[in-house]
C-alpha cells in the first residue's frame, strides 16, 4: 500500500511539473501573440508563478490603457485568432448569429505538449500508436512533425509481437489494460532475450491507476517511463468538439465504469481555462451530474477567473436519457453520409462507386467545404435539387469566361478559377455520394424501414411492425438494423410482451448465433431491449418509477446501475413534449418548421427538445413531470462568476455549449443548428464521440473479443 | 550624528543598537552556561551548570526568546552535552559526548534523535560545530581520535568521515566549517599549519601574507556567507581575507596575546570594509581595515551571535546589535552631511517648523535634481533604523519629498512602510524576534510567518498575512492549518469541541487541507477526531489514504466512490485485495456496486478466474452462464466448447432462465451436428449460426440435412422458405425452385419468388409467379417484372389511388401514352369515390 501512496504522490508531483512545463509553452505562445498585437514584449507573468500567465494577461490593467476602444482581452484574443487560427467564424451564414470562438488553439496546445513529450525521450525512436488514435493524431500532428522530433518509424498497435530494431520504443496509447499488458509482455520478452531498450508510454488523455497496477503486476514498472498527453478535445469543426472516446459509452453506461468521468470534467475545465467561464450550467443524467461535480472540483483547485466568458451556458446530457434518437435512421445529409460511409474523425472515404473512378478519395467534411457546409443540414430529399442548382450556378460562373477580354480573363484565372475548380471537384464528389445514397436509400426496403420506424415512434400499427421486424430477422437483412428495430420497438412500447420478446429473440439467435445471448443481456441491462413483466401496464410502471425516484438511495450518485428503474416512458414523454407531430399534416421538408425535419417531420429528437425547453425556461421548472419520467437527475446551477455580466447581451451570451456524454449523432447536431438559427444563438456540441445507430449497437455486442 | 539618540551608540564605522533588556533573571549571568542562540533573531538556549559533573545536580536546559522571555525549561536527564545549536527551522540540537544528537522543538518538546556514527560514539566527541548551509543544518564533530565526522544536512543524514590530518597529535588549535564549491569542508589549524579537509583529501594551505611572527593560529572564524575568513594568531594579529585563501584583505595587531573567547565577522552584505569582532573576558575589540582597533568594554559575560549584517551581543542583562552603519544612514546622519537625503530630512524639519528654510533646502536638492535620490535615501535609511520615531521622521521626510516629484514610483515607499510595521511588531518585546530589514528580506515573509506559527503566535501571524496581503493559500490558510494541527493535539478537550472549533475557524479559509489536520490528530492517537475532521475535507483524494491508514477501509471505499475518481477506487480496491481474505473482500465489494464493476473490468483482462469467483460468491447464475458462453468461443476444441456450454446450461437453469438454457442446449446440439457433418461432408460449418448453417447446407445441395435442422430446431416456416428461396435462386436452380413453390402454399407469399428471380435477372421465371401473388401485391409484382400493362390492370381493378399513382410514376410519357390516359381516368374516378 505504501508504494501506491508514493505513487499517488509522485503522480501529483509529476502533474505539477508537467503543468508548469505546459504553461511554459503557453507562456511562449502568449508572449508571441502579445508582441504581435500590443507591439511590446512585456512580461506580464509573475516569474515565480508562471502558471498564472495564461489566465492573467487578459485582464491585466497595464494592457488596458493601451487600447482604448476595445478591451485588452478582445484585442489579445483577436491576435490569437489571427495568428493561430485560419478558421473563420461563420458570421456570414446567419446575420444574427454570434461568432464562435476559435478552437484551433486547442489543437496547437495539444501539439505543443506532444512535441514536448516526444522530446523527453531524445534520440531516434519508434512510435507505436493505438489504432483509434491514428486519425485524431493526424489532425494534431502529421507525420512530418513527428519525424522532425526524431520519430523513426510509426506502427499501429496491433497487440501482436513487434518487429522493431530501434533501441527506444515510444507508445502513444489510450489507457487500456489490454494494451498495457501487451507492452508489459513486450518488455518481458525483451528481457528474456537479453535485449536492452528504453520504453516510454504516453497515455492519452490521462493515465489510470489500473494501468500502473498492471505494469506493477507484470513486473515492468521500473522498466518503462510513463507520461500523460492531456489531449482532451479534438475540434472536428467550428461547432463540434469531440473527445474521441467511443468507449465512453460502453464503459460508463454498460460496465458501470466511471473512469472517463474525470476526463470529461477535465475537458470542460480546459475549455473554461482557455475560453472563459460559464454563467449557467444545466444537465440531466447521472453521468452528467458526476461530470459536473468533477469539473467543479477541478475548478476549485485552480484559480478563479474573471474574464469575459465565451460561452453563456452549458448543457450536459447523458446518452441514456435519449436512446430513441440515435436509434433512428438518419435522413439529413451529414447523418446519412455517416450512416452509409462512416465519417471518421471528420473525414470520410468515398469509395469507387462515389468517385466514379477506380480509387477511393478521402474528403474532409467540415465547414471549409463550401458545398458540404450548405447541404450538411438539409433533408436528403432536398439535397439533389440543391446540388443540381449549384451545378448550374457553377456552369454560369464558368461561362462568364465567354466574351471576356484578355485583362478580364487574366483576373478571372487569378481570382476565381481556382475556387471554381475546387468547388467543382467537391460538387462532383457530393453528387456522386448522393447518387450512391439514392441507389441505396430509395429502394423499397428503405422506405418500408422508415415507415416502420415512424409507426413505432407514433405507436401505430405495432403488430405490423413486429411482423416486419420478424421478417427482417428471418431474411438476415442486417444484423444491426434488426437489433435497432427491436430496441426501438422495446423503448417506444416500454418493453416487449413476453411472448414477442421470446420469439423475436429466438429468431434473432437462429439468424446470428447464440453469442448474441450476451448482446441481449447487455441490451437488457441498459434498458434498450426488455421483456415486460407480466401485469405491468404502463401506469403501474410509472408509479413504480415515481416511487423509486423519490427513494433517496436510488438518487445517490454511488449507485451506477440506474437501469433497474429505467423504463423509457417514451410514449408519455412524447405526448408531453409533443415529440411526434400530428400525423396527416403535410410537412414541407424544404422549409423546416421545427427540429422534426431531421427525421422527415416524424419526430423531434428528445435530447434536443429537452435542451430547447430548458433554455427557454432557464431551468427545469415546469418540467417536473418530464424529469420524473426521465429518472430525475436533473440540475441547473448558476455559475459563480460574473452574474451581472451575464445579463449583458454580448455575443458570448448566445453561445450554448452542449455536452453529450456517450456520443451524439449528426442528426442531433443538425437539429441544434436549426434551433440556433431559430433562436438567434449558436450551439457548440461537445461529445465523447460521434455516434449513430450502428456504432451505438456495435458497442454493445459481446463478440468473442 | 545628531539624530542618534538613546539606545544607539556609535563605534567608528559601526553602531551598536540595544535591542532588549533581557527579560530573564539569571543569577550568574551567562557564566558557566552552554549558550546557543539561533541566527535571524531566533531563540536562545542555555544549559546551566553542565560543567559540574556531579550526578546529583542535574543541569537545567532553558529556552528563551531573544528578548529573554522563557519558552521552556527542564532538567537535562540525558548524557553529557558537548554542544547546543539551532537548526534553520528553529529546532534545538544537543550534541552529546557519545555522538548522539537530540532534537528538541522550540518548546522543549523532544522530537527525535540520531547518532553520528559508531566511530564517534567509540572515540567520544571532542568538539562540535553546528553550521548552516544551503543544504540545511549540519553537524561537524571532532572525535577523540582526532578525526572529523560531518553531516551536511541533519534531515537527510549522510555521515562523512574526513581524511586524517597529517601530524596531528593533539586537538587542533582551532577549526571551522566552510561551505565551498557545494561541499562542506573543514579548515583546521595545527599550530601554524592550515589544512583544508574535503571528502577526499587533506590539502595544506597558506593564507597569503600572514605575518611571520605567528607560530600558531589560535582562533578562526568564517563569515556568515562563508566568503571571508579571519584568523587570530598567537602573536595577537588578526588576518582577514577571503575564505578561499587567495586574497588578503588586511591584517591588524590587537596587541593581546591571550586566546579570545569568541570571534565573529561583523559585516553587512556588499560592504567593502572587512571587520571582525574578537571577544575576551570583559573586552571586545573590533578590527577593520585600518590599524586602529575599536575597543569596548563588556561588563558581563557575553556571547556573540553572528548575523547576516552584524553581530548580536547577548549578555546576562542586555541584548545588543553591533553592525556597520548602513550607507543610507551614514549619508543622512553624518554630521554636516550634504547628501540629498540629509538635506531632505532637514527640509522637512524646517517645514514642520513652518520655516521658509524648508524651501531653500528643497531648492538646493532640486537644483542638483537629486530629489528622487533623496527620497530613496530616506526610505532606505528608515528601513535600517530600529527606533520607530526615527523611522517615522525619515518616512515623513520621504513622503514630503515625494510631493515634489511626479512619476515617482510609490512601490518602494509603500512596501517599506509595510515591512517596517511588520518588523516593529515582531521586534516587540513580547515576541522577541529582533530582525533587521536586511535579514527580513533575506528570510522572506513566508519564513517569518513560519517562525511566528512555530512560536504559536497564530493571531500575529494572521495579522501579518492579512496586512501584507499574502495570498490566502500561502498565508492565512496555512497559519490556520498550523493552528488546527496544534489544536487537535490538546488532549484535555473533547473530540466534539475541537472538531467544532476547528471547523468554525477554518470555515471560510481557502485551500485548507483537513486531511493534514486529521493526520495530525491520528498521529496523536485520536482516530475518532481524525474521522470527524476528515468529514470537512472536500477532496476525497485526500481523505482516502488516511482512512486506509486508520484501517477504516469501508469508509475509505465509500469516500473513494463518492469522489467519482476511479483511480482512487482502484487504490482502495487493490489495497483491500491484499489486506482482506478473499471472502471478506468480495463481501465488501458486493455492497459497493461501483467498486465491484471497476474490479470486474480489471479482472476481465487480468484475472478471468476471479471474475468467476465473484459471480459464484454472488450466486449470480445468469452472469455465470454468460461467462461460460463467452469462454466457449475462446476455446477452439469442440469438446471443451460443449463442456463450457453445458456449464452455462446448468447455470441458466439455476438462474431459472429456461429460455437461455434451452437456447444453449440447442447450440450444443447444433455444434455436434455441425461437427458430424463436417466430418462426413467436409463442409466448414462449426461456429455458424443456425441460419448460416442451413444456408450453407442448401447451397451445397444438402437439402435433406437442411430439412432435418428445420424440423429438429423448429425453425419457423417463413424463415425456411426465405432461406430456401434465396439459396435456390443463388444456385439458379429454377426447376427446384418451381418444385419447391408447389410443395405447399408459401407462408411468405409469392412476391418474394418474383423478386428473387428478378434479382437474378430471370424475368421469365419471375413471370411464372406473378399470377400466384395476392391481390394486394399484384401491382408490385407486375411492376417488378416490368409488365406495365399488367400493373395498370391490377391497379385499376383495385381502384386504389396510391397504387395507380405508383404505376403512373413508372410510366414513360413516350411509350405508355395510352396506358397513362387510362390510368388517369381511373384515378379520377377512384378519387371521386
Amino acid at each position: 500500500m505504501l508504494i501506491s501512496y508514493q505513487k499517488k504522490n509522485k503522480k501529483k508531483h509529476h502533474h505539477l511539473i508537467s503543468s508548469q512545463l505546459h504553461s511554459s509553452l503557453q507562456k511562449e505562445l502568449l508572449q508571441f501573440l502579445l508582441e504581435c498585437c500590443v507591439g511590446a514584449a512585456e512580461p506580464f507573468y509573475h516569474p515565480r508563478r508562471p502558471h498564472e500567465v495564461f489566465l492573467n494577461p487578459f485582464c491585466r490593467p497595464a494592457c488596458q490603457h493601451r487600447c482604448k476602444t476595445r478591451s485588452a482581452s478582445s484585442q489579445v484574443y483577436s491576435a490569437v485568432q489571427s495568428v493561430v487560427g485560419s478558421l473563420h467564424m461563420a458570421h456570414t451564414e446567419w446575420k444574427d448569429a454570434p461568432g464562435l470562438p476559435d478552437f484551433s488553439l486547442l489543437k496547437r496546445l495539444a501539439r505543443d505538449q506532444l512535441i514536448f513529450l516526444l522530446e523527453q525521450l531524445p534520440g531516434k525512436k519508434d512510435l507505436f500508436i493505438d489504432a483509434d488514435l491514428m486519425s485524431p493524431l493526424d489532425r494534431i500532428a502529421n507525420v512530418t512533425i513527428l519525424k522532425q522530433h526524431e520519430v523513426d518509424k510509426l506502427y499501429k498497435v496491433e497487440l501482436k509481437p513487434i518487429v522493431s530494431s530501434s533501441d527506444q520504443l515510444c507508445f502513444l496509447i489510450r489507457p487500456r489494460i489490454q494494451t498495457v499488458k501487451w507492452i508489459s509482455d513486450l518488455v518481458n520478452a525483451d528481457k528474456v532475450a537479453g535485449r536492452f531498450r528504453r520504453y516510454k508510454i504516453i497515455f492519452t488523455p490521462q493515465k489510470f491507476y489500473a494501468c500502473e497496477t498492471v505494469l506493477e503486476e507484470q513486473g515492468v514498472y521500473g522498466d518503462v517511463t510513463t507520461d500523460e498527453w492531456n489531449f482532451y478535445i479534438l475540434p472536428l469543426d467550428d461547432d463540434i468538439l469531440s473527445l474521441e472516446l467511443p468507449e465512453f459509452f460502453r464503459d460508463n453506461f454498460l460496465e458501470g465504469d466511471q473512469r472517463w468521468v474525470t476526463t470529461a470534467g477535465s475537458a470542460l475545465r480546459l475549455l473554461q481555462s482557455v475560453y472563459g467561464s460559464f454563467s449557467k450550467v444545466y444537465g440531466i443524467g447521472r453521468c452528467a451530474k458526476m461530470v459536473y461535480e468533477s469539473w467543479r472540483e477541478l475548478m476549485e483547485d485552480g484559480e478563479q477567473r474573471t474574464r469575459q466568458p465565451e460561452f453563456a451556458k452549458v448543457f450536459l446530457v447523458d446518452r441514456d436519457v435519449d436512446f430513441v434518437t440515435p436509434l433512428c435512421s438518419q435522413v439529413v445529409y451529414e447523418g446519412l453520409v455517416d450512416d452509409l460511409f462512416r465519417i471518421k474523425c471528420g473525414s470520410v472515404e468515398f469509395g469507387p462507386d462515389v468517385t466514379s473512378s477506380d480509387k477511393s478519395i478521402k474528403v474532409m467534411l467540415n465547414s471549409q467545404d463550401k458545398v458540404f457546409s450548405e447541404i450538411r443540414n438539409e433533408h436528403f430529399s432536398n439535397v439533389f435539387g440543391f446540388l443540381s442548382q449549384k451545378a448550374k450556378n457553377l456552369q454560369t460562373a464558368y461561362d462568364k469566361r465567354r466574351g471576356m477580354d484578355i485583362q478580364q480573363m487574366k483576373a478571372f484565372v487569378a481570382d476565381e478559377l481556382k475556387g471554381l475548380k475546387q468547388e467543382h471537384r467537391l460538387l462532383s464528389l457530393h453528387i456522386g455520394a448522393s447518387e450512391s445514397m439514392m441507389k441505396k436509400k430509395t429502394k423499397q426496403d428503405f422506405q418500408e424501414l422508415l415507415k416502420t420506424e415512424h409507426s413505432l415512434l407514433e405507436g401505430f400499427e405495432i403488430r405490423e411492425c413486429i411482423t416486419y421486424i420478424e421478417e427482417h430477422i428471418n431474411r438476415q437483412v442486417s444484423m444491426i438494423d434488426s437489433l435497432r428495430l427491436l430496441c426501438l420497438l422495446s423503448i417506444t412500447e416500454n418493453g416487449l410482451l413476453s411472448k414477442d420478446y421470446r420469439s423475436l429473440k429466438a429468431q434473432y439467435l437462429q439468424s446470428y448465433g447464440i453469442e448474441h445471448l450476451l448482446t441481449f443481456a447487455n441490451l437488457r441491462q441498459l434498458g434498450l431491449l426488455e421483456e415486460q413483466q407480466a401485469g405491468e401496464t404502463l401506469t403501474v410502471m410509472e408509479s413504480k418509477v415515481g416511487k423509486l425516484v423519490n427513494d433517496k438511495t436510488v438518487g445517490k450518485l454511488t449507485d451506477a446501475f440506474s437501469s433497474l428503474a429505467k423504463k423509457s416512458n417514451f410514449r408519455a414523454l412524447s405526448k408531453r413534449l409533443a415529440l411526434v407531430p400530428k400525423s396527416g399534416e403535410e410537412y414541407d421538408l424544404r422549409v423546416p418548421r421545427d427540429m422534426a425535419y431531421v427525421f422527415s417531420g416524424a419526430y423531434i429528437p428528445l435530447s434536443c427538445k429537452l435542451i430547447e425547453q430548458v433554455l427557454e425556461r432557464d431551468g427545469w421548472t415546469g418540467m417536473e413531470e418530464v424529469t420524473r419520467m426521465l429518472n430525475g437527475q436533473e440540475f441547473a446551477v448558476t455559475g459563480g462568476s460574473s452574474s451581472s455580466e451575464a445579463r449583458s447581451k454580448t455575443d458570448a451570451q448566445r453561445i450554448v455549449l452542449v455536452m453529450f456524454l456517450g456520443g451524439c449523432t449528426f442528426s442531433e447536431i443538425s437539429a441544434l443548428r436549426f434551433l440556433g438559427k431559430e433562436r438567434g444563438c449558436r450551439f457548440i456540441v461537445v461529445t465523447t464521440a460521434i455516434t449513430n445507430s450502428s456504432r451505438l449497437l456495435e458497442a454493445l455486442l459481446d463478440n468473442s473479443a | 550624528f545628531v539624530a542618534y539618540r538613546g539606545q544607539t551608540e556609535l563605534l567608528g564605522p559601526l553602531r551598536k543598537i540595544e535591542l532588549y533588556e533581557m527579560g530573564w533573571n539569571l543569577k550568574d549571568g551567562l557564566r558557566e552556561c552552554l549558550v546557543a542562540a539561533a541566527p535571524y533573531g531566533g531563540p536562545i538556549a542555555l544549559l546551566k551548570g553542565h560543567y559540574r559533573r556531579s550526578p546529583s545536580a542535574r543541569p537545567q536546559l532553558e529556552i528563551y526568546s531573544s528578548s529573554g522571555l522563557p519558552l521552556a525549561s527542564f532538567p537535562w536527564k540525558s548524557g553529557v552535552v558537548k554542544q547546543l545549536g539551532w537548526t534553520v527551522s528553529d529546532d534545538l540540537l544537543c550534541v552529546q559526548e557519545d555522538g548522539t544528537v537530540l532534537v528538541y522543538d522550540l518548546w522543549g518538546g523532544f522530537k527525535r534523535h540520531f547518532s553520528m556514527g559508531n566511530e564517534v560514539s567509540q572515540s567520544q566527541v571532542l568538539e562540535t560545530k553546528i553550521f548552516h548551509s544551503p543544504y540545511g543544518t549540519g553537524v561537524a564533530i571532532l572525535t577523540g581520535a582526532l578525526r572529523f565526522t560531518l553531516a551536511t544536512n541533519i534531515d537527510d543524514i549522510k555521515l562523512r568521515r574526513l581524511p586524517e590530518v597529517p601530524g596531528l597529535q593533539e586537538a587542533p588549535s582551532c577549526w571551522a566549517v566552510l561551505t565551498q564549491d557545494r561541499q562542506s569542508k573543514v579548515l583546521v589549524a595545527n599550530g601554524s599549519q592550515l589544512f583544508i579537509l574535503d571528502n577526499t583529501a587533506c590539502t595544506p594551505v597558506t593564507p597569503p601574507g600572514l605575518s611571520p611572527q605567528a607560530s600558531s593560529i589560535v582562533h578562526m572564524c568564517v563569515s556568515f556567507s562563508y566568503k571571508y575568513l579571519a584568523l587570530l594568531t598567537d602573536s595577537g594579529h588578526v588576518w582577514m581575507g577571503t575564505s578561499n585563501l587567495k586574497e588578503k584583505l588586511s591584517e591588524v595587531d590587537t596587541k593581546i596575546k591571550t586566546p579570545p573567547k569568541q570571534m565573529a565577522w561583523c559585516r553587512r552584505p556588499k560592504s567593502q570594509q572587512p571587520s571582525a569582532v574578537v571577544m575576551w573576558d570583559g573586552l571586545l575589540i573590533v578590527v577593520g581595515e585600518c590599524k586602529e582597533t575599536i575597543q569596548y568594554h563588556l561588563d558581563d559575560d557575553s556571547v556573540l551571535v553572528p548575523e547576516l549584517d552584524g553581530v548580536r551581543i547577548i549578555s546576562g542583562t542586555h541584548h545588543e546589535l553591533l553592525q556597520e552603519v548602513p550607507g543610507a544612514c551614514e549619508e543622512i546622519f553624518k554630521i554636516a552631511s550634504m547628501a540629498p537625503g540629509a538635506l531632505l530630512l532637514e527640509a522637512h524639519k524646517e517645514y514642520e517648523k513652518e520655516s521658509q528654510k524648508a524651501d531653500e533646502y528643497l531648492r538646493e536638492i532640486k537644483e542638483q535634481s537629486l530629489l528622487s535620490e533623496a527620497v530613496r535615501q530616506c526610505v532606505e535609511a528608515a528601513g535600517h533604523e530600529h527606533e520607530p520615531e526615527t523611522q517615522k521622521t525619515l518616512l515623513r521626510a520621504a513622503s514630503f519629498g515625494k510631493c515634489f516629484l511626479s512619476n515617482f514610483p510609490p512601490e518602494q515607499f509603500v512596501s517599506m512602510c509595510r515591512d517596517l510595521r511588520v518588523l516593529n511588531a515582531v521586534r516587540d518585546y513580547t515576541v522577541g524576534i529582533p530582525l533587521t530589514h536586511t535579514q527580513f528580506k533575506q528570510m522572506t515573509v513566508q519564513v517569518l510567518i513560519d517562525r511566528l506559527v512555530y512560536r504559536k503566535l497564530y493571531p500575529l501571524a494572521i495579522e501579518v498575512c492579512r496586512y501584507l496581503k499574502t495570498p490566502e493559500y500561502q498565508g492565512v490558510s496555512r497559519v490556520l492549518k498550523h493552528w488546527a494541527c496544534y489544536k487537535v493535539q490538546q488532549k484535555e478537550e473533547s473530540d466534539e469541541v475541537i472538531a467544532k472549533a476547528v471547523s468554525v475557524k477554518l470555515a471560510d479559509a481557502a485551500g485548507i487541507s483537513y486531511s493534514e489536520i486529521a493526520t495530525k490528530a491520528y498521529e496523536s492517537g485520536r482516530t475518532e477526531l481524525a474521522i470527524k475532521l476528515l468529514e470537512f475535507e472536500p477532496r476525497s483524494g485526500e481523505q482516502v489514504p488516511l482512512l486506509l491508514k486508520m484501517k477504516k477501509s469501508p469508509l475509505a471505499l465509500s469516500k473513494a466512490i463518492e469522489s467519482g475518481d476511479t483511480d482512487l477506487v482502484y487504490t482502495v480496491v487493490m489495497y483491500l485485495k491484499n489486506e482482506l481474505n478473499r471472502g471478506d473482500f468480495f463481501m465488501m465489494l458486493r455492497n459497493q456496486p461501483v467498486a465491484l464493476s471497476l474490479y470486474k473490468q480489471f479482472c476481465k483482462h487480468q484475472e478471468q478466474d476471479t471474475l468467476k469467483d465473484l459471480f459464484n460468491q454472488d450466486d449470480d447464475h445468469e452472469e455465470l452462464g454468460n461467462f461460460y458462453v463467452k469462454a466457449s468461443y475462446k476455446d477452439q476444441r469442440l469438446e471443451a466448447r460443449v463442456a463450457l456450454l453445458q456449464s452455462a446450461v446448468d447455470e441458466y437453469y439455476k438462474a431459472k432462465n429456461d429460455f437461455s438454457a434451452k437456447t444453449t442446449e440447442d447450440e450444443m446440439r447444433l455444434l455436434r451436428f455441425q461437427r458430424k457433418l463436417e466430418e462426413e461432408k467436409g463442409e466448414q460449418l462449426v461456429g455458424f449460426s443456425l441460419h448460416d448453417t442451413m444456408t450453407t447446407l442448401l447451397s451445397v445441395g444438402l437439402h435433406k440435412h437442411a430439412e432435418q435442422l428445420y424440423k429438429d430446431f423448429r425453425v419457423p416456416d417463413k424463415r425456411f422458405w426465405w432461406l430456401k428461396l434465396k439459396a435456390l435462386a443463388e444456385k439458379e436452380d429454377w426447376e427446384e425452385l418451381e418444385k419447391f413453390g408447389k410443395t405447399k402454399k408459401s407462408p411468405v407469399g409469392y412476391l418474394p419468388f418474383v423478386e428473387v428471380c428478378i434479382k437474378h435477372h430471370n424475368k421469365y421465371e419471375a413471370k411464372k409467379y406473378v399470377s400466384k401473388v395476392t391481390p394486394e401485391q399484384k401491382v408490385k409484382a407486375h411492376l417488378a417484372v416490368g409488365d406495365m400493362e399488367g400493373a395498370a390492370e391490377a391497379a385499376i381493378e383495385r381502384r386504389n389511388e396510391s397504387e395507380i399513382s405508383t404505376v403512373l410514376s413508372r410510366c414513360s410519357a413516350t411509350t405508355d401514352h395510352l396506358l397513362m390516359e387510362r390510368l388517369n381516368r381511373a384515378k379520377a374516378t377512384a378519387v371521386k369515390k
